[in-house]
């Protein structure tokens, strides 16, 4: 009894070692021939697998009988698992440090540190099925780790429609839905800062439809999109009710080869951080004209754009409303019609070079009477695709009277496979 | 608030819905190669039972197209979509698929030809490769249109493809092909004879756009302007190809019609050597209107240009 009961466990134990060891063969990746204690993942997309040194000759394929498996089952050989496809299906990774340093005074309560690692970025992309693709950016930024955003695309549904869910940054307008890194500029305009939620802006959890209207004379697209309304800055939302609602519309024609306008105008509202029955709402318009020569795409470009706001935000907390401010009071409250936007350009005038500049006006959401105002001169050199150089000189005059002279200065450098951006 | 943001979301969710779906119209199949000649490929197999177009021009750097919402609408519509692919197409094509409302062209779709796949493919790394080696292609060398060879497979690729996804003018694709590898063959027969001469002469390209051209026509590249793909000239790599262009005599420097002439110019001056602009693609002269018409002119601009160097 005691021998059977032995073999019995010895039984099990080679079943389980033998399954085990099939399961570790299935997912372990194979031994770096290198001695190198950390073998680096390939930092290139993924769909080229690097030929794997030693790698065991591919089991003979178990063929499915056709109606095998279920009605509408897969037939032929079955998918075989192993370290080479696993790697094949990771997502595309990339890291994205955003490096800012600043000189020069700056009084205000705005003030940069001298020198920080803004932030990093660490994005994950891949298609997840026929139908869908999801996008991760998590940033890491000083003490904080976040989720910059992460969503699904169905990008295979009817009707020329896009659905989009998960974390994300709100159509709304140009500046708030770029990632640090995709700006032509080491910060973000007054405008942004003042009226739309500065870096983290309209983003959240959310649902975005959106859908295509083609005819022959622009591209015009719609946008819809629900988010919980939690927006430090911005929006509040201390019930489930209180979502935020963004809506944008969205224009593009090419006007010639080279040349192209590309306009829209947003809109969204919801809960500010009064509490309920306060709310904020916020219109946009932007305008974008492009000129990129095709025969000399690589040196020469153009980008001249202009966004503005409009900001309506009932407030508790107000004094006594003067006439002339810019506030009335609506017996609950009172509310604030605050004003900015921004006029940029950015030149490539050689291979790696461009120049810019931006003229920035706004007013305060809370307060319209306190009037910011600055101005910036960029010179970007870009080594490669894949790192920038920005020198950023900075004149602001904050409504309270303060002035400031900067000069702020970035490196970005990308590694790892990085998706394009949409234009 | 809850009667305005539910009337709002209302508003917000039939916005989108007005208008109607678009159906797919009977009649040619549409087509969008992403370059001009993988439209001029698909034109010869697919004739009047397709409409084809294309996205990036002959005259423009194929790497660095912009992601235009034009071609958006283009993709739209199309019943399928050929790519070069390996990677040459990367920074502005998925972008333009995702935002496409497509299902069709997302990948692994009826509608989506990566050219490359059936194609003879050369500079496939081996090994551990990263950035430090410039812009490289991890899949290999993106510019393998420019040898008849594998235009022929890609044509054959298209004929396929287009038969699969429009099979009651599978006759008519098939005889266009035929017809097309018929005058393929006699072409390549005028070409290599004309080529013939220069059979290992040494030349210095821009970029590595050459690689099958060069192969297919027996030219030595010993060098690129570039020091790295993708990494504008250097001076200290410019007076290196100087040297070695001396050393070895090399005469000529192929340039593509969009990269900046400066550096080529001033390397002809120290060399004594000929700058000679040929079209990687169709498109990239008015007088390039199709695939034969491609090797036509770089096969006499290149004659040209040898004969005038003195070359043999």
């Amino acid at each position: 009894m005691r021998i059977c009961h032995r073999y019995r466990r010895l039984l099990l134990l080679v079943v389980l070692l033998s399954s085990g060891g099939l399961a570790w063969a299935q997912v372990t990746p194979a031994p770096s021939p290198s001695p190198e204690p950390t073998p680096s993942p390939s930092p290139e997309p993924s769909p080229s697998p690097s030929p794997e040194p030693e790698a065991p000759p591919p089991p003979p394929p178990v063929e499915v009988p056709p109606g095998a498996g279920g009605a509408g089952g897969p037939s032929g050989p079955l998918p075989v698992y192993g370290p080479a496809s696993s790697k094949v299906f990771n997502p595309d990774v990339a890291v994205i440090g955003d490096f800012l340093g600043a000189m020069g005074s700056n009084d205000s309560n705005r003030a940069t540190p001298s020198l920080e690692l803004h932030e990093a970025e660490a994005t994950f992309q891949a298609i997840v099925d026929p139908y869908a693709r999801a996008d991760f950016f998590l940033t890491f930024s000083n003490d904080e780790v976040g989720v910059e955003e992460g969503f699904i695309t169905f990008t295979s549904l009817p009707a020329n429609f896009l659905v989009k869910v998960g974390k994300m940054r709100g159509s709304f307008g140009k500046v708030n839905q770029m990632h640090n890194h995709v700006m032509p500029w080491t910060d973000r305009p007054l405008v942004t800062q003042n009226l739309v939620g500065n870096e983290e802006g309209i983003s959240d959890a959310g649902i975005s439809v959106s859908r295509l209207f083609p005819n022959s004379f622009l591209f015009l697209e719609a946008t819809a999109e629900v988010y919980r309304g939690e927006m430090p800055g911005l929006f509040a939302a201390p019930d489930r009710e209180d979502v935020t609602f963004v809506g944008r519309l969205r224009g593009y024609r090419d006007l010639s080869e080279s040349t192209n306008l590309d306009f829209g105008g947003s809109y969204a509202h919801g809960t500010n951080e009064d509490g309920a029955g306060f709310h904020t709402s916020l219109v946009g318009a932007d305008l974008t004209f492009r000129w990129r020569p095709l025969r000399r795409a690589i040196y020469k470009r153009l980008l001249v754009r202009s966004e503005v706001v409009w900001s309506d935000r009932d407030l508790a907390k107000f004094g006594p409303p003067r006439p002339d401010d810019g506030r009335r009071h609506d017996g609950r409250g009172t509310e604030a019609h605050a004003f900015g936007g921004y006029v940029s350009t950015d030149y490539q005038f050689a291979r790696r070079w461009f120049a810019g500049f931006r003229l920035d006006h706004s007013e305060r959401a809370d307060d319209p009477s306190l009037v910011d105002k600055g101005g910036s001169l960029l010179l970007t050199f870009w080594p490669s695709e894949f790192s920038q150089i920005r020198g950023q000189y900075r004149h602001t005059s904050y409504g309270e009277g303060i002035k400031a002279d900067e000069f702020l200065f970035q490196f970005l450098f990308s590694i790892g496979a990085h998706g394009a951006h949409t234009f | 608030m809850k009667a305005r943001s539910f009337a709002s979301l209302l508003i917000a969710a039939a916005l989108p819905l007005a208008g109607a779906p678009p159906a797919r119209a009977a009649g040619p199949l549409n087509v969008i190669g992403t370059t001009e000649d993988l439209a001029s490929l698909a034109h010869e197999v697919g004739g009047d039972k397709i409409k084809v177009e294309s996205m990036a021009r002959g005259y423009q750097d194929p790497h660095f197209v912009e992601a235009k919402p034009s071609f958006v609408l283009k993709l739209n519509k199309a019943d399928l979509l050929i790519a070069v692919g390996r990677e040459l197409e990367i920074g502005w094509l998925p972008p333009l698929i995702n935002q496409a409302r497509n299902a069709k062209l997302q990948p692994g779709g009826a509608g989506y030809l990566d050219a490359s796949q059936s194609a003879h493919i050369l500079e496939i790394p081996t090994g551990q490769i990263t950035r430090a080696m410039g812009d490289v292609h991890p899949a290999g060398n993106p510019h393998y249109w420019l040898e008849p060879g594998n235009g022929r497979l890609i044509a054959q690729a298209i004929q396929k493809k287009l038969s699969e996804l429009d099979p009651a003018d599978a006759a008519y694709f098939a005889s266009r092909y035929a017809d097309f590898d018929g005058r393929l063959a006699a072409a390549e027969k005028r070409w290599d004879a004309a080529m013939a001469p220069y059979k290992g002469a040494k030349i210095v390209t821009y970029h590595r756009s050459w690689p099958n051209f060069a192969e297919r026509f027996g030219l030595n590249v010993i060098g690129y302007v570039e020091p790295k793909p993708g990494i504008p000239p250097s001076p200290s790599h410019t007076l290196d190809l100087i040297q070695e262009m001396k050393r070895q005599g090399v005469k000529i420097i192929l340039v593509e019609p969009y990269f900046d002439l400066k550096t080529p110019n001033s390397v002809a001056r120290e060399t004594g050597a000929q700058v000679v602009v040929l079209a990687p693609s169709v498109g990239a002269e008015k007088e390039i209107v199709d695939y034969f018409k491609l090797f036509d002119y770089d096969v006499d601009k290149l004659v040209a240009a040898f004969k005038a160097a003195g070359v043999r």
